[in-house]
């Protein structure tokens, strides 16, 4: 009942027609599986949650020049200032911003010792406003008390008794028991013993790119240092309306300092993933074009093939066969192809997924993608065969007849 | 003959204009799309400095952990320690060497009007400005003295004396700096080399600071260092202690003239590392490297791997895009058999039949090529635009990319058109003719 046999044996005259095509297919299946592959794996590392209150949060840089200067009496009454101004929820010091990629990494180990195996984690040194600053949920244990807040001389080394931990890292240092860690002593500098105070739930490293981008602590640490930073959290909605507020109050109170940098973590997130967002649009882009121009290579062809065949088409429509017959036959000719494209296409989108995962950072491709890529495919090439599909049909019985 | 083949090949694209279109599309889009993606992977891998790439060495010494190395492919660390970079400078083994970081620091312009500002810096040793060829447009560098005696010298970029004295000729000046007072010795011209291959760890295409002075400054704790730092042992308390700790922050580069001198200094630094190692540092096997200026940015990965990927995918996109006019121009010279029948009965060689509708795809080629630049001119644009500062200086066409499209683009069709003529050519008149 379907003419497979014919077609197919009319497609074995024109080959080289049929065989671009299918390559044409084969290659847009390899790429755009791939690339659709890569923008679900960025998509999935933007959408990683970071813990803070991001929509209401902004930090700014605070660098001091004037000589003499009294650092610790300057941050409590800069704090005090900040804090004070209707709008503001909270603000703490803190030495580097999640997502911003700049910060502080050491590493803790269960065991005291040089040699003994340690996990990298970020280092957050605030108050006993950090938590609330942050807005990250501690999930077990309990907030710094302000007597537990050390003040850090530039030159100092040591560390504070004790740090509260992501849920992250307390799955790295004990793993499977996580619950456990709270309470524990871990070391810093091989030998220097932490108790682990307070377990919160997620707090990002400030490096997005890193795989332990999920495990950070936070230390009760006020620090000493020209350069300083200062995060500060809103009322819902006043962040835009206090930022040049605050920068103001503050760069007023003391002309001893710059303030600069005044930067919302909006920002700072939209900075951190430019280039994932940037890569994502131009691969979304070449999907479109490149879908586009395997549908009008399609286009092209098969109306070249049905405008050399016209009288062919005639005949059998003078013979008796229905539009809907002549129809179906250009879809069934173009099915033909597609399988053979898609046969080569899934086998070269395994091939470049092999060698893009041994040249870049990427992982193996999902079969499922492969699947939804064939489906998207075979569905391109039928709508693309379509017009010229109706167009044959439309060819009257009488051009039969008639001489070139 | 060509003006013969040039006016056949019009008529016949304007014969068909839906599908020429078509094809000059495919081509214009599959070269703007690899433009694009080339022209940023041109860029980024460009040489900086291009005459003494390969006398430039930059330094690296293992003097990591003995329990786990610095890198998981066993490079070195990409930094020397302060003491080591010292300690190589005044041996003054090399043609010229440089130690240097990167600091940062608050001017307070004298005017009391303008408010103080921070500005990007650089502490480097004399040899600096020589060896990197960097251009002045007032006075020069500093002299090793000034490095000694740790004098109160600087060196401003063309911008900062623009902000600080209106452009004019500052050598002799003062400029209030980090609570001190530094005497301008030079004021460089705009330089700004694609990478900023003297200093990639703090990013590779950022700006040229704009101040550099004697790197023994550093010392004081004055001026506030803001590169990378790194340690694996645990520094003693107070800044001295930082100095001589095994913390990595100091970058080294020198100038080796021929392969001889090279040789040598890498001996040199054998020796000094194995004359460390009584001294129970350097616990790893020896492990140093001189890296020329291409390798160090090689070893870097100057190139983003982003960068490289869409080159991959644009090139597989140009590839679908020939095929797509294999394909058509294939269907469009076939349909032509009657006519190139008729041609050939009436005395047409198959040559000049070739000649002709090679002629006819190289016209495409060239029209697509065109529409390529213009997709490629936009596509930098986008591509500036997405990515903003980090792509700056690195979205531009010049010539010699203008003139790659162009060839990429011609050659590209004509080996596209190539079969399909051939096919047009071994066209049977007698068949063709009869038909008729």
């Amino acid at each position: 009942m379907l003419e497979l046999g014919p077609i197919f044996r009319a497609l074995l005259r024109q080959k080289v027609g049929a065989v671009l095509i299918a390559l044409q297919i084969a290659l847009t299946l390899s790429i755009m599986v791939n690339a659709i592959f890569m923008m679900q794996q960025r998509s999935e590392q933007m959408a990683r949650p970071s813990g803070l209150d991001e929509a209401n949060l902004f930090y700014l840089s605070n660098t001091v020049f004037g000589e003499n200067y009294n650092h610790k009496a300057a941050l409590d009454d800069d704090l005090r200032l900040i804090r004070g101004i209707p709008g503001v929820l909270d603000a703490t010091q803190i030495n580097a911003i999640p997502l911003s990629g700049g910060g502080w990494s050491m590493s803790l180990q269960n065991k005291a010792g040089e040699g003994e195996n340690g996990i990298g984690v970020a280092v957050y040194m605030v108050d006993e406003h950090g938590i609330n600053t942050l807005g990250v949920e501690l999930i077990k244990g309990e907030n710094f008390q302000s007597t537990d807040i050390e003040w850090r001389a530039a030159s100092a080394v040591d560390w504070p008794a004790r740090t509260m931990i992501s849920q992250a890292m307390a799955e790295s240092l004990f793993p499977g028991k996580w619950e456990s860690a709270l309470g524990q002593t871990v070391y810093i500098n091989n030998n220097e013993p932490m108790q682990i105070t307070g377990i919160i739930k997620t707090l990002q490293a400030p490096w997005n790119g890193w795989d332990g981008v999920e495990r950070s602590m936070l230390v009760p640490y006020q620090l000493e240092g020209r350069n300083n930073r200062y995060l500060i959290r809103t009322e819902p909605g006043r962040r835009d309306e206090l930022m040049p507020i605050i920068e103001k109050a503050l760069a007023e109170s003391d002309k001893n300092r710059i303030i600069r940098s005044v930067t919302s973590l909006e920002e700072t997130r939209n900075e951190s993933y430019r280039g994932h967002n940037a890569l994502n649009k131009i691969l979304m882009l070449v999907i479109v074009v490149l879908t586009l121009i395997t549908a009008f290579g399609i286009v092209g062809l098969a109306m070249f093939s049905i405008n050399r065949r016209r009288r062919q088409i005639g005949t059998r429509r003078a013979l008796g066969a229905t539009q809907l017959q002549v129809m179906r036959y250009f879809m069934l000719e173009n099915l033909i192809i597609s399988s053979l494209g898609v046969a080569i296409g899934v086998g070269a989108a395994i091939g470049l997924n092999i060698w893009l995962v041994s040249k870049f950072e990427l992982k193996p491709l999902e079969p499922q993608l492969l699947l939804a890529g064939v489906v998207a495919l075979y569905l391109v090439g039928q709508l693309a065969v379509l017009y010229p599909a109706r167009k044959a049909a439309a060819i009257a019985p009488a051009t039969a007849t008639r001489s070139v | 003959m060509l003006a013969y083949y040039l006016r056949l090949a019009w008529i016949s694209i304007r014969q068909s204009p839906g599908l020429s279109f078509l094809m000059v599309l495919a081509i214009g889009l599959g070269i703007g799309a690899a433009m694009t993606t080339v022209t940023v992977n041109y860029l980024m891998s460009a040489n900086p400095i291009p005459h003494k790439s390969e006398q430039l060495f930059y330094v690296q010494l293992d003097s990591w952990d003995p329990h786990q190395p610095a890198n998981e492919n066993g490079d070195p660390p990409d930094q020397l320690t302060y003491r080591d970079a010292t300690a190589l400078l005044a041996a003054k083994k090399a043609y010229r060497q440089v130690i240097q970081a990167q600091i940062g620091a608050v001017v307070e312009p004298d005017n009391k009007d303008s408010l103080p500002f921070q500005v990007s810096g650089r502490a480097n040793s004399a040899d600096f400005f020589a060896m990197f060829d960097v251009p002045f447009l007032y006075g020069g560098g500093w002299s090793e003295n000034a490095d000694a005696e740790m004098q109160q010298v600087i060196v401003l970029s063309q911008g900062l004396n623009e902000r600080l004295f209106g452009g004019k000729d500052s050598v002799g000046q003062k400029v209030k700096l980090a609570g001190d007072y530094y005497q301008v010795v030079g004021v460089m011209a705009n330089w700004q080399p694609r990478p900023r291959f003297y200093d990639v760890t703090t990013g590779a295409f950022n700006e040229v600071e704009e101040f550099f002075l004697p790197f023994s400054h550093i010392s004081t704790q004055k001026i506030s260092r803001n590169g990378n730092t790194n340690c694996w042992k645990p520094s003693g308390e107070g800044y001295q202690a930082f100095l001589e700790s095994e913390c990595i922050w100091t970058q080294m580069w020198v100038e080796l003239r021929n392969d001889s001198e090279k040789q040598q200094y890498l001996d040199f630094l054998n020796a000094y590392v194995s004359e460390q190692k009584k001294l129970g540092r350097f616990e790893r096997p020896i492990n140093n490297r001189l890296s020329d200026v291409m390798q160090w940015m090689q070893n870097q990965q100057v190139v983003a791997e982003d960068a490289n990927l869409m080159m991959v995918l644009s090139l597989m996109f140009l590839l679908v895009c020939l095929l797509n006019t294999i394909g058509l121009l294939l269907a469009k010279f076939l349909s032509k058999a009657p006519q190139i029948g008729l041609r050939q009965a009436l005395g047409a060689s198959r040559q000049h039949l070739f000649a002709q509708y090679l002629t006819e795809a190289g016209c495409i080629g060239i029209a697509g090529g065109l529409l390529g630049l213009l997709l490629a001119w936009l596509g930098l644009q986008g591509i500036s635009l997405l990515y903003g500062d980090e792509m700056k200086g690195l979205a531009q066409l010049d010539v010699a990319m203008v003139a790659l499209a162009m060839l990429l683009a011609l050659v590209s069709s004509l080996l596209a058109g190539l079969y399909p003529t051939w096919r047009a050519c071994t066209v049977q008149p007698s068949q063709q003719l009869k038909s008729q």
